[in-house]
């Protein structure tokens, strides 16, 4: 069935192999279990030996972090803060997509967001989960991790001190992935019942079984499932701009020349976005193409997230012009110098990589046509990932490595544990999406269906039989 | 649990959602009580179609929210307020403004987590749990209908099955005890 409206374009095509039928609520349930109930293909087995390659690198690396300590990466005196940190908010800024495109698209009504929120979701999972790692690693002593929470303790009790951002972010970080967790898994239920209901082999009927809670789709069932969605979402949309805000006090709250200022909560909330919606779409075109999905991720969906793309991407832009602007408006000479330091200081590459990336590249998608295309869009989300990587290195390194006095300054050069560390997130983030895509439904089955019957024929006449009425009165 | 005496229920299966409101309007206002109807999507306002309550987990999810708002100001107050006083940076023990962040996170937590552990607990799902399944087409394109014979003592059964018949089932019902 297709969505009809003289403005809009359909959310679901018809089927790809047969132009003349149209999508019915069985083919959703066919299209999206296929790939679940199939034994993996060769593609999917070779992309997740490639990644488990990676993850086993890093693993490596990781080994090295905490056996020989962060000595081991490219730190010194002087830049305390590098590549780690840089990667926790790259990372966490990826998850933001996903919350976006599942709690504030949910509130705002947009019917699009039914077909990509379950894997948008996922990814900000893991990529919280990636985030997470680096914090682990930078402590060196991961074994005392539980420190940063608030538990009673022989020392005294000696509490946390939460008058500290970092202690914040503990909060707001665990509270995001406790949540989208939660929330993602709340979704999944019906779709993993439909598996259940379809599964032949005895295992996965016993494990989708467990895994789908006894879920049977009865009217009061829905009626509080759509009320916990519509709940969470209202409490995920204050939530997400949180843990990026929070994410930025760590900057902000500071005394460093390039860190304290006021704009960073709503340009750290829009870059988290901007790379967010990159990152969705560089995965989302792969499994689009792999699990041949094409008549569910449309061309609408991708120009979609594009527009989100640019508008966001430009809010970034304008942070930039505005940071400059303020620290030659303050007068105070080190955050100028901070400033000048950024664009033509030894890290300049950083710099322009950042700006090209993540300021001028978006630009292209004024033009529809470049919002269409498939293979500009794929380029583009990973120049934006690129540049939003950047983006956090020269905030966080260009700011550290001129000290206050000329004795201590130094550059910082990342060494291959570094590296490793960086790849290990890589290797995990993809292994973990790898076995979503291969044993969960990638698309929300019952959402996708609930699009469907509002363009149901019979429905609509019944739902529209005012409507009618009116025109025909008006035409008379 | 003891074992529960087995009852008779009618299935209709319909394949299309506004033949099954019509039907549940028709059914309804003949005086027969349907057991519930089983859809693979929400049905906007099924649930008042059919009569039934309004669910009120909002509430519980303010509820939790509260408790949640509670936990964390009297926590942080108490740590750094009394357990061990400490002045940071020339602030009050009990820094409200700073308390902000983590106040707000603890109310999200307890919220979602609080509503989410009710939602289940309220709907009898959790793993390992048996699903009742009246036509396992429910989860998939079918809007399946059960009708208690036992708590619709007025109508025999195939007046029931004559009525579902005549109001839009997509074929002949079944009898399934459960």
């Amino acid at each position: 069935m297709q969505m009809t409206s003289p403005v809009r374009e359909p959310l679901v095509l018809r089927q790809i192999h047969d132009k003349n039928r149209k999508t019915t609520m069985h083919d959703v349930t066919n299209d999206i279990c296929r790939q679940v109930e199939a034994a993996p293909n060769m593609r999917w087995m070779m992309a997740l030996g490639i990644s488990l390659i990676v993850l086993a690198y890093g693993s490596y690396t990781l080994y090295r972090t905490w056996f020989f300590g962060i000595g081991e990466w490219g730190l010194n005196k002087t830049v305390g803060w590098a590549w780690d940190i840089t990667n926790f908010v790259w990372w966490v800024g990826i998850g933001h997509a996903g919350t976006l495109i599942s709690a504030v698209l949910l509130l705002f009504r947009q019917k699009w967001r039914a077909s990509i929120n379950r894997s948008a979701e996922a990814m900000t999972i893991f990529a919280v989960l990636c985030a997470g790692s680096f914090i682990l690693m930078h402590m060196g002593r991961p074994w005392l991790a539980h420190w940063a929470l608030p538990l009673p303790n022989t020392y005294g009790s000696l509490w946390v001190n939460f008058n500290s951002p970092l202690v914040w972010d503990v909060f707001a970080i665990s509270t995001y992935l406790t949540v989208s967790a939660v929330f993602w898994y709340v979704g999944l239920i019906p779709d993993l019942a439909t598996i259940r209901e379809r599964a032949t082999n005895p295992i996965s009927k016993f494990v989708y079984g467990i895994l789908s809670f006894g879920w049977d789709g009865s009217t009061k069932t829905w009626a509080r499932y759509e009320m916990v969605a519509l709940v969470l979402a209202g409490l995920s949309t204050p939530l997400v701009l949180s843990v990026h805000t929070i994410v930025s006090f760590d900057f902000a709250t500071s005394v460093i020349p390039g860190w304290h200022t006021t704009i960073f909560p709503p340009y750290f909330v829009a870059g988290a976005i901007f790379s967010g919606f990159a990152m969705v779409l560089t995965l989302m075109l792969i499994t689009r193409y792999v699990f041949k999905l094409e008549p569910y991720i449309t061309l609408t969906h991708i120009e979609s997230m594009n527009k989100i793309i640019l508008v966001t991407g430009s809010i970034v832009g304008i942070a930039y012009i505005t940071e400059f602007f303020i620290a030659w408006y303050s007068g105070v000479p080190y955050e100028q110098y901070a400033f000048i330091n950024r664009m033509f200081g030894p890290y300049w590459w950083a710099y322009w990589a950042m700006m090209s990336c993540n300021v001028i590249s978006p630009q292209f998608f004024w033009f529809k046509g470049m919002r269409k295309n498939i293979y500009a869009t794929f380029i583009l989300s990973i120049v934006v990932n690129i540049g939003m990587w950047f983006e956090r290195f020269v905030i966080i390194v260009t700011s550290l490595h001129r000290d206050y006095l000329p004795s201590s300054w130094v550059m910082f050069w990342p060494t291959y544990v570094d590296v490793g560390d960086y790849l290990f997130s890589f290797g995990f983030f993809f292994t973990c999406f790898f076995l979503f895509a291969k044993f969960l439904p990638v698309i929300n089955m019952a959402e996708v269906k609930t699009i469907l019957a509002s363009s149901d024929e019979d429905a609509s006449v019944h739902y529209a039989d005012e409507d009618e009425k009116h025109s025909k009165e008006s035409a008379h | 649990m003891g074992k529960k005496e087995k009852q008779e229920f009618l299935v209709g299966v319909f394949d299309n959602e506004s033949k099954l409101i019509s039907a549940i309007e028709t059914l309804r206002a003949k005086g027969l009580k349907i057991h519930d109807v089983y859809t693979p999507y929400p049905v906007h306002d099924l649930d008042v179609y059919l009569g039934f309550k309004r669910t009120r987990l909002a509430r519980a999810a303010f509820l939790f929210g509260i408790t949640g708002t509670t936990l964390a100001i009297t926590m942080q107050s108490y740590m750094l307020g009394f357990a061990w006083p400490m002045i940071i940076g020339g602030k009050d023990h009990i820094a409200v403004p700073d308390f902000v962040p983590v106040t707000f996170e603890l109310t999200v937590l307890c919220a979602s987590l609080g509503m989410v552990a009710t939602f289940l607990i309220s709907n009898g799902l959790g793993p390992g749990k048996k699903a009742l399944m009246f036509d396992p087409r429910s989860t998939d394109d079918k809007y399946v209908m059960a009708i208690n014979l036992g708590k619709n003592s007025k109508f025999t059964k195939v007046e029931i099955e004559k009525m579902l018949l005549d109001n839009g089932v997509s074929e002949q019902p079944k009898t399934k005890e459960v």
